[in-house]
């Protein structure tokens, strides 16, 4: 069993082989399933990313109001050709928000690694697919990528909003995705672990401040911009640019900044944007009853 | 190691929005409805840390009713399972308690029917996957390797009948706990193995004497 991304990167070369096969033979030790059955698994997990992404392309709404359509909006804004920060991008940017809003909506998503954070790794990969043409099992492939990277950051650090902040949600999920595009662009797994740390590197310290407690302001955005991270990032290791911080350290810079958060940041709504005069304004109307939280807010007013 | 396969981190399927607050909720109240055996007549649930700070608007109380409900974290009725348990006949309190737990996503559950009532703690620890840290305030310790936990008599003998069925399976224990109540009254033992354990191994752990339930902790 792999322990960290070096060893991971180390099997991977030493049996010639996709960091997604190391996962996958992994996972045949570890769960006795056979490479069918964890294929098929994984098969049915795209198959809900995709039903997701659609259904968020097309429009959904949350009960709060608080978000949807903004995935409606950049399809159509990168249709009109006026798109400044090229088409490729926009889109996976546009289906990890259309994924993110089908979530807040309560609809079924899959957890890449979390839900706060599923946009991520569907959005580049339905993204980069119209460019790579990938065949279904590579597709998959991507999946395991990911799942390799996040096993890592999971076992030595955290994923959780609760216990790391954001950075261990949409951080990770985007070093996830990072990696899973440079390998599926046919770079090597030392370059996936660059682009895992390149794109971690940008999102150490991110906060986890969701107004009124809701996944929705601003995680929708955090995975919008987690999406956009993670194509620069995998962009810089395919042209050759490394990490002067090897991936391993950075999970740890990533681990020990979550440890040193105070909780008013850590998914509890009490910090941030959710202690934002908007935001407690939100909360009040949502959960129709002013929380005695909102009693700093009316001092201030 | 808390993770094991590739789908602790590529899923949970679920029902948004968030894998700890409602998937993890979801699988927590599943178990506790799993280790109760049926549907109870009242729970009473309570929430520490982030979990008190921001279950409504995560639909934690939604989620962890509807694993008492047996239903999966992709269930789409999750978002009805109050309405639900009140057709059902399922009374649900909600507390929040003011405590600082040691994980931020911390939750008991109070199991009550006419027969039987039962103490779950469980924490979410991100992803989606959980822990149960605490049942009928027996403290469990489990490592993430396969487990099953046995509830019995306490009665002298049973430690060996249960771990002979294992021998012949060729199941190696890695780490084993026993604790009890009172003398002679419930017990439970928790243990820990090197590979997963089939359901024929669970049936003949079933039908030993004065052993209860058997379940599995971690697959």
């Amino acid at each position: 069993m792999f322990r960290n991304v070096a060893e991971l990167v180390m099997l991977a070369e030493q049996q010639q082989v996709k960091i997604a096969e190391i996962m996958i033979r992994q996972e045949i030790e570890v769960t006795g399933l056979t490479r069918e059955e964890i294929i098929s698994k994984m098969d049915n997990n795209l198959t809900v990313m995709e039903n997701a992404l659609e259904r968020g392309l097309k429009g959904v709404k949350s009960q709060t109001g608080l978000t949807g359509g903004d995935a409606v909006l950049l399809q159509k804004y990168i249709q009109s050709g006026k798109a400044l920060s090229g088409n490729l991008l926009l889109d996976a940017v546009s289906k990890a928000v259309a994924t993110n809003e089908v979530n807040a909506a309560m609809g079924v998503i899959c957890a890449t690694p979390t839900a706060g954070s599923a946009g991520v790794v569907p959005g580049t990969l339905f993204a980069v697919k119209e460019k790579l043409n990938p065949t279904r099992l590579e597709m998959i492939e991507f999946l395991f990528t990911a799942a390799a990277f996040g096993f890592v950051v999971a076992n030595n650090a955290t994923v959780s909003g609760a216990a790391g902040g954001c950075q261990a949600e949409v951080g990770s999920a985007a070093g996830m995705a990072a990696a899973s595009i440079v390998e599926m662009a046919g770079g090597t797994p030392q370059q996936a672990a660059e682009a895992m740390a390149i794109t971690l590197k940008n999102m150490l310290g991110l906060v986890c401040d969701p107004v009124a407690g809701l996944v929705e302001v601003p995680c929708v955005k955090r995975n919008a911009m987690g999406a956009s991270n993670a194509m620069t990032a995998a962009d810089m290791a395919l042209a050759g640019i490394t990490s002067r911080i090897p991936c391993d350290e950075v999970i740890g810079a990533m681990y020990a900044i979550g440890q040193s958060m105070p909780s008013s940041l850590r998914e509890t709504a009490e910090g941030g944007l959710a202690a934002t005069p908007t935001g407690r304004r939100l909360e009040a109307e949502i959960f129709g009853q002013p929380k005695d939280k909102l009693k700093d807010y009316l001092v201030l007013q | 190691m808390k993770y094991r396969s590739a789908f602790d981190i590529i899923g949970p399927v679920m029902i948004g929005p968030s894998s700890s607050h409602t998937a993890g909720a979801a699988r927590i109240g599943r178990v506790a409805r799993t280790l109760f055996e049926r549907q109870p007549k009242k729970v009473v649930i309570s929430f520490y840390g982030s979990f008190a700070k921001t279950y409504k608007g995560h639909g934690t109380d939604l989620a962890i009713v509807a694993g008492l409900l047996d239903f999966d974290t992709f269930d789409e009725r999750i978002p009805n399972s109050l309405t639900i348990a009140e057709e059902l006949g399922m009374e649900v309190i909600f507390q929040t308690e003011e405590a600082v737990p040691d994980h931020p996503n911390t939750v008991k559950i109070n199991i009550y029917d006419d027969k039987n009532e039962m103490e779950v703690v469980g924490i979410s620890i991100g992803g989606g996957t959980i822990e149960i840290t605490e049942i009928n305030s027996f403290k469990l310790k489990l490592s993430g390797d396969p487990a099953i936990l046995v509830m019995h008599q306490d009665r002298f003998g049973i430690i060996s009948c249960v771990t002979a069925v294992l021998s012949k399976y060729e199941i190696n224990i890695g780490h084993m706990e026993v604790a009890r109540k009172e003398k002679g009254e419930m017990a439970i033992m928790v243990i820990e193995v090197d590979q997963k354990i089939e359901d024929d191994v669970i049936e003949e752990l079933r039908g030993l004497s004065y052993v209860s339930r058997v379940i599995r902790m971690v697959e």
